[in-house]
């Protein structure tokens, strides 16, 4: 269970970012999260509330935008789908590949702030 | 104050600070001429007892030496010494993986002498260890015979996060009917192309293999400055 030190460093991160725009208020923090980034949506949504407490962005919302496992497939020469998170394969032709293209996103993409 | 919010875009990844930490680490150890090796798995896959063994059989031609994380206790660190090599334990109290300032820190001041080989043993979670690069040129993830075939199904973020699976206690296949091409079945869906191992630290039966894999990796590892790419 590591979500809660991951949900400090976005509450850490997301304050830095309200300080660098004049300390602006932040409603919600849109976080990209792969399949493959090894982080419980729910635990994290849950750790968030508690990482928020007695801090500026108490009261604030997370919102998890899950990203798709894609990988790179050598017969269609395109990034495509991956059959499933158990089955590493194109989706489309079933060409297996260990080249992951997207998925592994951690990533605090954008603040709804308040000024 | 207005009363409309708006977005504004970051794109920031919230584990930089140990991506940032971890490439500086990569680059260290190619710069000194270490290949730095991690361990995952789950707890009591035979982590230490194959660490052991394998800094005893190198410890004769090659300078080793082991980090051991723990959530608490020096019991690995104090069972990997009787190697002989240099040992260091990293407590991590409540968290349950290793992250790459962990690794900086308990090197920084610790005077090993020059190594050819590094191994950091990650504490035994199969979840968490895989989102943290800690600057290793290969990753292995552990699994015993006796824990289910159809682990890597269960776990496929840490096994896709991984270079190699080393397969322990082989001793034990016929006492837990280890069914041995399910597994491999297994590993090969959730990460196509995967090096296999099959070992048993206890009777040594494919450990020459695994030493021969490391010294592989090592004259085939990239040379410092160069293709010091980020595990993520």
């Amino acid at each position: 269970m590591h979500e809660l030190s991951i949900a400090m460093s976005i509450v850490e991160m997301a304050q830095e970012e309200a300080g660098l725009r004049g300390n602006v208020q932040i409603q919600a923090v849109h976080l990209r999260l792969g399949l493959l980034a090894g982080v419980v949506k729910d635990a994290l949504l849950s750790s968030y509330e508690m990482a928020c407490e007695t801090t500026p962005l108490e009261g604030s919302r997370l919102i998890i935008e899950e990203i798709p496992v894609e990988i790179y497939c050598s017969n269609c020469k395109a990034q495509r789908p991956v059959h499933s998170i158990q089955y590493f394969c194109c989706a489309e032709c079933g060409t297996p590949s260990a080249e992951v293209t997207r998925g592994k996103e951690l990533e605090v993409f954008a603040l709804e702030i308040r000024e | 104050m207005s009363p409309e919010p708006r977005m504004v875009e970051v794109r920031k990844n919230v584990l930089k600070q140990n991506d940032v930490i971890a490439r500086a680490l990569r680059e260290r150890f190619r710069e000194e001429g270490i290949l730095a090796v991690s361990l995952v798995s789950s707890p009591g896959s035979g982590k230490t007892t194959f660490l052991e063994r394998t800094l005893t059989l190198l410890r004769p031609n090659h300078r080793v030496a082991a980090l051991v994380g723990d959530l608490a206790t020096e019991n690995d660190a104090q069972r990997l010494a009787r190697s002989g090599a240099p040992v260091k334990q990293i407590t991590t109290g409540t968290l349950c993986h290793l992250e790459a300032s962990m690794i900086q820190k308990a090197l920084d001041g610790w005077d090993t002498g020059k190594l050819d080989f590094l191994f950091v043993e990650n504490v035994g979670n199969l979840v968490c260890p895989s989102s943290y690069d800690l600057g290793e040129d290969l990753r292995l993830v552990l699994l015993s015979v006796t824990e289910g075939e159809d682990k890597p199904l269960k776990y496929p973020t840490i096994f896709n996060s991984a270079d190699v699976a080393v397969i322990t206690k082989m001793d034990l296949t016929a006492a837990v009917d280890f069914n041995e091409q399910a597994l491999d079945r297994n590993i090969q869906a959730v990460r196509p192309g995967m090096q296999i191992l099959k070992l048993s630290a206890k009777t040594g039966e494919g450990m020459q293999e695994f030493l021969d894999y490391l010294h592989k990796s090592q004259r085939l590892r990239p040379q410092a400055a160069s293709a010091a790419t980020s595990r993520n």
